[in-house]
């Protein structure tokens, strides 16, 4: 319990410091984004019209009841209005999650089951050839910009192979290159660190004693080796959902989808800073949220740690 | 003759990335049914790699290049993993090294036990539970229904070997392969885990091929001995034979450096010191260090009992003698070594060294206390440098307090090396181009570097092998008699104890249980935990006895 | 089998070579205008005259890729001492100072951490504006966390070793264990974390320019060379597919280099 509690507050930190921090640095610092969008002549608006506009972004008051202002607005959900659109923030992102929240999570699924695959049959593949090959593929993966492999990926299975429409695809088909574009790369380094952990865990003393029992190869790897080498895996799947939410950015533009990643590209673009700030924030929520859990479960996959875990 | 095992002309060879290295060569021995034949050799005498190889379980890149490895007349050599793996288990048990390591953290202790059952097909769910818990209650764990569902952490190291031994004998194999099977456990342990193994091995007749670094475990539990060196066999012969005659060089210096089975005098502290020097009888004190009520309590977080690793602890150096602490693994000896020399504070009591307080020093003053004390650690391999040479390890406490210049450093430095019997070539090498045995030397001589009073070696040759640490030991005798050093002698070794120490305390859950002159102690022990100490001490058995049936 | 690992390297070595030597003398390797083409020779495939073939305006793609190398070069060498130098500097101060310093840097990191890596170089440029030194300096400050982390571990490591102990016990002072064991001994990791983040800056900083954040056109940087290709994917295969994989052998080999480097500690 006191473990629990340790944790949260310490995530509740986090969270607090990148808040302060995106706001200071988005919106204390810069020049005044307001100003540089309605100040251009073109648009010939006086002054006092000007002024009435920035009191309605309630970007009149000095900095430290703004920042409170808008602590406020983030803990109700309230994220403040879009600079470009002059819709309310929460609103462009409600309308933008439900695309990338289905990319993303197919596409984490898609990397784990890829990442597990390819560690296991680099280690029980039949050839000498072939499990080298395998092993040395996340390598190469790791390897490759997301943008590229999303390009190519529409050259060879759109163009060539003509497998996947460009135009006129049903919402299904017009998943799969996308999904692959943001699973690839991250399915490379799980399947790197699972490869290593499963070598490393081949060598503990546990498995010969296993193997002296007479058990095959296969057993061996389920029953013993399986487990162990996924704790350290589990680790970093937390650190990857931030890869996740980067990629979906890429990903997102290459195919030219609507979702937080075009709406995150095109409020850089815009200088839209409450939409960056709202999307950041919401980003390490997401990433705090996520390690929180991995670190709660982690003693439930590791019996050693359960008593640590109470204890602490 | 049908010899149950018969290894005949084994070459054993790794293939690495440099080439072909041949660890084994042409060894050949047999084990009949029912006897135990031990497998006797120091680091790297190729006795793991041999043993491994019977159950064709060699590391990657190991591969047997010739001769056999024949189980009842047939020779498993060619064998593939798939037709092994009907023998490993079923023909063959396997005892592993380390308790620790050796189980799956993550599985209950019930599950693994099982799994040999369920792999050679053994019976059905309910038959094969009966029989786990026949098991654990055999190799003696008491409430084996709570044993089978914990995991291994939950477990001491001395459980956790039984744990294992269940595993190996499950399923009645002819021959168990038992590697170095106890020496990670407390002596009192290893006593009892050899006794059951021995108390099975009778019930079943099973044969066994005890792989050990220690010839006193092989000289008390084996009917033959097989000794290796640099992967080949020097000699083998019934335990008698090979013990009472030695017929090679190599044997014979094995048992003389093997502390448990060589006879040695008791030391005795010189003559009064004032007879030989001045000095020393000019000061009124006589004690090196006086340590008395050490109390060291260590927190283990809320809920949870506070664990008092040191309690009330006092003991005594004379000045250029060896005083040893013994005890076994949580017994507090290391925390008071380490309070000793000042790395860990102690909650209560006080620490005289040469007369003077030290435990209240802090800062410069606790500086230069280190001119006056030093440490040597058991590990050799973790307390150099990596990236430091010889002489700029030996070199650096000189350094620390700015003695002489560079040049005269680089002097003295050369002077340590030489001190400690370490060729010159060595200053400018780096620790990993050393051996263990050579490391050590390191150690001390950095030790030596500031001529300090006191000396507190912490389990300092308990890493090395018999041979080098029958030198590191003569070295140490020698270097106290002509430096007139005290020290303070940290162990878990009874063997090593008697041969080093003037004097001795026995410690046991942070408490002394007895004290006093080394021969007194070890040959009129007066507390019962002595007594269970020095019996569990593996020795040959008296001639006059039954060779051990 | 350890002939091809070491083939391998020096590959990797050669690798990175020719691409700096590409960025410092970029003319010894063609003779072309990167910035001007002839549109009468636009897009067309690969061949002798022109390896990696032309694009739209008639420019030589092989010229443009190796006139990128400085910028993407450049790039990773300005993110990686970012990283390199504010990280490990965080890192160092955590670890062997400890207690309050310790916590307060790493719950920085840990912000750091939480916020992705490329939302957090969006909103570095944000601040600072679009161009290529800020996008390095914007993917540099994305590797800081991993090199505090990485150094701060290595100097806890260190700093709970026996020799460290050692020196202490023959009365050694902080300053001197730091400099003497402490530093030494730990930063040997750091050198190979800076080479990894040296591949993985330049795929950063591709994707930056990709989206249109970095260099501004006509600069041949590699990611925008990629994203003015994208419109004749149907069509010209060459000016995607060539210019990607040159990035992808180039990360490789800083990836392979890094390995080294990492197991010779």
């Amino acid at each position: 319990m006191a473990y629990l509690a340790h944790r949260t507050a310490q995530a509740l930190i986090v969270l607090a410091i990148a808040f302060t921090a995106t706001f200071v640095l988005l919106q204390a610092l810069p020049g005044d984004a307001i100003l540089i969008k309605f100040e251009s002549p073109e648009l010939g608006l006086s002054p006092e019209q000007i002024a009435d506009i920035r009191a309605s972004y309630g970007a009149d008051v000095p900095p430290l009841q703004q920042f409170l202002h808008t602590v406020a607005g983030f803990v109700q959900g309230d994220f403040g209005y879009s600079v470009q659109y002059g819709t309310p923030v929460h609103e462009l992102i409600g309308s933008a999650l439900p695309d990338t929240l289905a990319l993303a999570g197919l596409g984490f699924v898609t990397a784990v089951l890829l990442a597990v695959a390819l560690a296991f049959l680099s280690t029980l593949a039949p050839f000498g050839w072939l499990r080298q090959a395998l092993r040395s593929l996340p390598g190469l993966l790791v390897s490759v910009p997301v943008f590229w492999l999303g390009i190519v990926l529409i050259q060879v299975f759109s163009f060539q192979l003509r497998l996947v429409p460009v135009i006129g695809a049903d919402p299904v088909q017009a998943l799969i290159l996308p999904v692959l574009t943001l699973a690839i790369p991250i399915s490379a380094p799980l399947a790197q660190i699972l490869a290593r952990s499963i070598d490393e865990v081949q060598l503990a003393p546990f498995v010969a004693v296993v193997r002296a029992k007479g058990a095959g190869p296969a057993r061996v790897l389920w029953r013993d080796v399986a487990r162990n080498a996924l704790l350290p895996a589990v680790t970093i799947a937390g650190v990857l959902v931030g890869e996740l939410i980067g990629g979906a950015v890429v990903t997102e533009t290459v195919f030219g989808r609507a979702g937080i990643g075009r709406l995150t590209e095109q409020a850089v673009a815009n200088q839209d800073v409450p939409v960056l700030q709202a999307i950041v924030i919401l980003a390490a929520l997401v990433f705090v949220v996520v390690n929180l859990a991995v670190d709660l479960v982690y003693p439930v996959l590791d019996p050693r740690l359960k008593r640590k875990a109470v204890a602490a | 003759m049908n010899a149950l095992l018969e290894l005949e002309h084994l070459d054993i060879a790794y293939r690495t990335p440099a080439g072909v290295r041949r660890v084994v060569h042409d060894v050949s021995f047999a084990v009949q049914p029912g006897e135990v034949v031990a497998l006797v050799g120091e680091s790297g005498s190729g006795k793991t790699t041999t043993s491994s190889a019977v159950l064709g379980l060699l590391p990657s890149g190991g591969r047997i290049e010739s001769g056999a490895v024949r189980l009842s007349g047939i020779d498993l050599a060619g064998w593939n993993d798939r037709r092994l793996e009907s023998v490993r288990g079923a023909r063959i048990g396997y005892i592993p090294q380390d308790p620790v390591s050796s189980l799956n953290p993550v599985r209950p202790i019930g599950a693994q036990l099982a799994d040999v059952f369920r792999i050679h097909r053994r019976g059905d769910r309910r038959a094969v539970r009966g029989r786990v818990l026949e098991l654990l209650e055999r190799v003696g764990l008491d409430d084996p229904a709570l044993r089978a569902k914990q995991y291994p952490h939950e477990l001491s190291g001395g459980m956790r070997q039984r744990v294992l031994i269940a595993n190996a004998i499950a399923l009645g194999p002819e021959l168990v392969i038992a590697d170095e099977p106890t020496s990670a456990l407390d002596v009192t342990v290893q006593r009892r885990i050899l006794d059951l193994i021995d108390e099975l091995r009778r019930e079943h007749g099973t044969a066994v091929l005890l792989v050990t670094h220690d010839l006193a475990v092989a000289a008390e539990r084996a009917e033959r001995v097989v000794v290796m060196q640099h992967g080949r066999i020097v000699e083998q012969g019934t335990t008698e034979a090979v013990l009472d005659a030695p017929a090679e060089e190599y044997t014979r210096r094995l048992l003389a450096d093997a502390p448990g089975l060589a006879e040695h005098e008791f030391r005795h502290p010189r003559p009064p010191l004032y007879l030989r020097d001045a000095d020393v009888a000019a000061a009124e004190n006589p004690f090196a260090l006086v340590a008395s009520g050490l109390t060291k309590t260590y927190g283990l977080g809320r809920g949870r009992e506070p664990f008092r690793a040191v309690d009330d602890v006092s003991f005594r150096v004379l000045r250029g003698t060896t005083h040893a602490i013994v005890g076994e693994s949580g017994s507090g000896k290391t925390t008071t070594a380490r309070i000793v020399s000042r790395f860990v504070a102690p909650d209560a009591g006080s620490v005289e060294v040469g007369g003077s307080e030290v435990t209240s020093l802090t800062g410069a003053a606790k500086r230069e206390f280190r001119r006056r004390v030093q440490l040597v650690y058991q590990n050799p391999f973790a307390s150099l440098d990596p990236r430091q040479t010889v002489a700029e390890i030996v070199a650096e406490p000189l350094r620390n307090f700015g003695v002489g210049d560079r040049r005269s450093r680089a002097a003295a430095a050369a002077r340590l090396i030489d001190r400690v019997a370490l060729p010159a070539h060595l200053a400018t090498h780096r620790p990993a181009e050393l051996s263990g045995g050579q490391r050590q030397r390191v150690a001390i001589a950095r030790a030596l570097a500031l001529e300090p009073e006191l000396v507190v070696l912490d389990e300092a040759v308990s890493a090395l092998d018999v041979t080098v640490q029958a030198r590191i030991l003569e070295l140490l005798e020698q270097l106290q008699g002509a430096l007139g050093l005290s020290y303070l002698f940290i162990s878990h070794d009874l063997a090593v104890v008697q041969r080093i120490s003037h004097s001795v305390s026995v410690m046991r859950h942070g408490r002394i249980v007895e004290s006093g002159p080394t021969e007194q102690v070890f040959r009129a022990p007066q507390h019962e935990y002595t007594r269970e100490l020095l019996a569990a001490v593996p020795r040959r058995p008296a001639p006059t006895r039954e060779v051990f049936a | 089998m350890s002939a091809d690992i070491r083939t391998g390297l020096l590959l990797a070595w050669l690798v990175v070579a020719i691409v700096i030597a590409w960025a410092i003398v970029p003319w010894l390797f063609t003779g072309q205008d990167p910035i001007s083409g002839v549109p009468a020779e636009k897009l067309q495939g690969p061949s002798l005259a022109h390896l990696f073939g032309t694009d739209a305006i008639g420019r030589d793609l092989f010229t443009r890729v190796v006139h990128g190398a400085v910028h993407s070069l450049s790039g990773a060498f300005v993110a990686v001492t970012v990283g390199l130098v504010a990280g490990t500097l965080l890192g160092v101060l955590a670890g062997s100072l400890g207690g309050v310093v310790d916590a307060a840097i790493m719950r920085l990191v840990d912000v750091l951490l939480a916020i992705p890596g490329l939302l957090l170089a969006l909103s570095i440029i944000i601040l600072l504006g679009f161009g290529t030194v800020n996008a390095a300096i914007a993917v540099g400050v994305g590797s800081i966390a991993a090199f505090a982390r990485v150094s701060r571990s290595e100097v806890v490591r260190v700093r709970q070793s026996d020799y460290v102990e050692a020196a202490f016990g023959s009365g050694a002072r902080l300053h001197s264990v730091l400099a003497r064991h402490v530093l030494p001994n730990s930063l040997t990791a750091v050198v190979g974390l800076a080479a990894l983040q040296f591949g993985t800056a330049i795929l950063a900083i591709s994707t930056l320019g990709f989206l249109g954040y970095g260099a501004p056109p006509p600069m041949p940087e590699w990611g925008l060379l990629i994203a003015e290709g994208r419109n004749y994917v149907a069509t010209s295969w060459w000016l995607t597919v060539l210019p990607g994989l040159v990035v992808v052998v180039v990360v490789l080999s800083a990836n392979r280099i890094s390995q080294s480097l990492g197991r010779s500690r």
